[in-house]
């Protein structure tokens, strides 16, 4: 007998006794999980298509809904788990790839949980930033290796003399700068894995909060050139939508060499994603699909990668940072040196747990490593070789809440890219579907039914709201270790602490045990 | 001319989810209890608004309020009126004998008869106050019926603006005769 992947995975369970048969639950839901009978006047609940995005559970007027985790168990087996059996089985019935959506969702150690951070007593003195000034602005580009100070000339000292408080002026000519009110930029999703509504929420909410976001490889849609000066933009393997206004449209460029969720593997959006506007943006005809290759296929070592990098600096006469974002591999540090010793600006590293529209799930689930080592790898070794100053590093994938950001800038980043976080903060609440276009949020799909749901001022707002929050708590945790400036925790180990961390571990994050002192 | 504030609607936003319709009936429902409208009360109580669609384009619409309102002008009875605080069209069901000639004149479709109910027009009220619409309920009479009364919470907000869940119904201050041009 052909055997069907049973049980569902959600069970939907509706109170009879509050459901008032509105259908609310049976217009929101894109999978057609509910289902209205006239003829009865109620509503039924096919399980096997339900996602568990708890959409119609949000959208239920009387609160009738409830979205519950099957409890038909399979025989307990640690070996052969639930999950895959059900792979196993689904593999049989398909003979296909298995695809998934956002990040890695393996047990693999989160470190960030294993480090504790310091707080001030006695004998130093903690910060109360409410009623002291706190630092978060953070510059992201390459700092000189020494800065000149030189004696004004004394005819500009004298014509100046009401708005100059100094005879000294900076002789060092510094790197373009990105200027970032908090280290927290929106980490790369293009138009096309994402809806426009999302781009608009995000550009927006960047602009307004003084950061970034990224255009992941989707090209600029042309309503978002408003926002170009709170823009990085990327230039991936499939080049999409790169054209010279593209590239002066924005604040920064970033080269893509690898996703944290993918390492090694390219991208696909599928032809019936790609409407008049996608194609439109990516340059492509309509209903293609966008296939971006694995490799950059005029990159195959650092020399390459040079010369893309200075032809982007040329196209935009030396007035952008360009960085590169790499995915979190195995020898990701040796690499990282080579980008900047390759004249990157700033190097974005995509941990193990950063997330994607789609990707082969074993991919997903089993390449790269976790961010926090590799960015403690990563800058250990660019001081180890002096050229740390030479480019900023931004830490992606899998960044939860403000502990983890100040974690991960103590350990050595400047900033952070978060990308879940912010879908989160708009709606998602990681099904991950995304890779079937049908989500009920309206982020991740371009069907015209569903991205009106994301309405971008309240996108935008959710987004805000929760850099704030972010940043308010960071200034407090800041306060607590007696530091009134972001710069001043960069690279700062010593206010890290690891508990239930092997030597090892703690050697490569380089930190000590919890307990030790100075 | 024009309304203090109007309901202003952005269909691009509007996703056709309808709670703007639930929320509407059990606002004009007797007990406003959302589960005893739709389960305990006979007959059903009716909405005031009405989301219309058409492939993936959806809007909620209720009464425009317009400024030259043509059921005013149709209305043999009296029984819609002019609220002169809020300028909002508004209706005295006690008077309403249903010959339905608002229905007939209004260029939006968002007058619907209350046929289970008494025999009356049905239409948004802007989920005024109480106390708006029994001082201006009819021209001389003071009585105001239990039905009457019922009429509207107090809401600062329309119940559908409020209950809205993505912003595509708005309340705005209106825009100098912007109400004019309803044809």
């Amino acid at each position: 007998m052909a055997k069907r992947p049973t049980p569902t995975e959600f069970v939907v369970v509706r109170d009879e006794q509050k459901c008032i048969s509105c259908q609310a639950c049976v217009r929101m839901c894109a999978n057609d999980a509910h289902v209205y009978d006239a003829q009865l006047d109620t509503v039924s609940v096919d399980n096997e298509k339900c996602v568990g995005c708890h959409f119609c559970e949000t959208i239920c007027p009387t609160g009738a809904l409830t979205i519950q985790r099957n409890p038909s168990e399979f025989k307990l087996n640690a070996n052969w788990d639930a999950r895959t059996i059900k792979n196993i089985t689904k593999q049989a019935q398909t003979g296909g790839v298995l695809l998934a959506g956002m990040g890695c969702d393996r047990p693999y150690p989160i470190y960030w949980d294993h480090i504790l951070l310091n707080a001030s007593q006695v004998t130093n003195p903690s910060i109360d930033p409410l009623r002291e000034p706190m630092e978060l602005r953070t510059y992201i580009g390459r700092k000189p290796d020494v800065i000149k100070l030189g004696v004004m000339s004394s005819e500009f000292v004298e014509k100046n003399k009401k708005l100059r408080t100094t005879n000294y002026e900076l002789r060092t000519q510094l790197s373009p700068q990105l200027k970032l009110e908090t280290p927290i930029l929106f980490s790369a999703m293009s138009y096309g894995s994402i809806s426009l509504n999302a781009c608009k929420s995000l550009a927006r909410a960047a602009a307004s909060a003084g950061t970034f976001y990224n255009t992941g490889e989707g090209g600029l849609h042309k309503d978002l050139y408003q926002y170009g000066a709170n823009t990085i933009v990327q230039v991936a393997s499939g080049r999409f939508g790169v054209h010279k206004k593209y590239l002066q449209a924005a604040a920064a460029i970033e080269i893509k060499i690898g996703q944290g969720a993918k390492p090694g593997i390219g991208g696909h959006l599928p032809g019936e994603k790609v409407s008049y506007e996608i194609s439109q943006t990516r340059m492509i005809p309509e209903g293609t699909d966008a296939l971006s290759p694995a490799p950059h296929h005029d990159i195959y070592s650092i020399e390459d990668l040079k010369q893309l990098i200075y032809a982007l600096k040329e196209a935009t006469r030396y007035q952008k940072p360009v960085g590169v974002k790499i995915s979190a591999v195995h020898n990701v540090a040796p690499i990282a040196s080579g980008i900047v010793r390759s004249g990157a600006d700033f190097v974005a590293i995509d941990g193990l747990r950063g997330g994607t529209g789609a990707a082969p799930t074993v991919i997903r689930d089993n390449v790269g490593i976790p961010i926090e080592l590799a960015i403690a790898v990563v800058d250990q070794r660019l001081r180890e070789e002096g050229i740390r100053n030479q480019a900023s590093l931004i830490a992606a994938g899998g960044i939860r809440n403000s502990a983890d950001i100040i974690k991960a800038i103590a350990i050595g980043a400047d900033a952070v890219y978060i990308g879940t976080a912010a879908l989160v903060a708009m709606g998602c609440n990681l099904c991950q579907k995304c890779y079937t276009g049908k989500c009920n949020w309206g982020l991740a799909t371009q069907d015209p039914y569903l991205t009106k749901r994301l309405n971008p001022d309240i996108g935008t707002e959710r987004l805000v709201n929760l850099l704030r929050a972010w940043s308010l708590e960071i200034k407090e945790m800041l306060g607590g270790m007696g530091i009134n400036a972001i710069e001043s925790l960069r690279g700062n180990r010593e206010q890290l602490r690891g508990v239930g961390l092997s030597d090892t571990d703690l050697k490569l994050l380089g930190i000590k045990p919890a307990g030790e002192a100075w | 001319m024009g309304t203090k504030k109007r309901i202003v609607i952005r269909e691009e936003y509007c996703m056709g989810c309808r709670l703007c319709e639930v929320h509407c009936l059990v606002q004009h429902s007797q007990t406003r209890n959302i589960i005893k409208a739709f389960k305990g009360e006979f007959p059903k109580p009716l909405s005031r608004i009405i989301v219309e669609e058409k492939g993936y384009v959806s809007f909620a619409l209720q009464c425009r309020h317009c400024t030259d309102a043509p059921c005013l002008q149709a209305c043999i009875t009296g029984t819609l009126y002019r609220d002169k605080k809020t300028k909002a069209v508004l209706c005295n069901e006690d008077k309403c004998v249903g010959c339905w000639m608002c229905i007939m004149v209004c260029p939006f479709g968002v007058i619907s008869r209350d046929l289970k109910n008494k025999k009356i027009a049905s239409k948004c009220d802007l989920c005024l106050p109480n106390e708006e619409i029994q001082s201006r309920s009819s021209s001389g009479s003071r009585r105001t019926s239990k039905k009457t009364a019922t009429f509207g919470m107090g809401e600062e907000l329309p119940v559908c603006v409020k209950n809205c869940p993505n912003g595509a119904i708005v309340f705005e201050p209106g825009e100098k005769d912007a109400l004019r041009n309803h044809w």
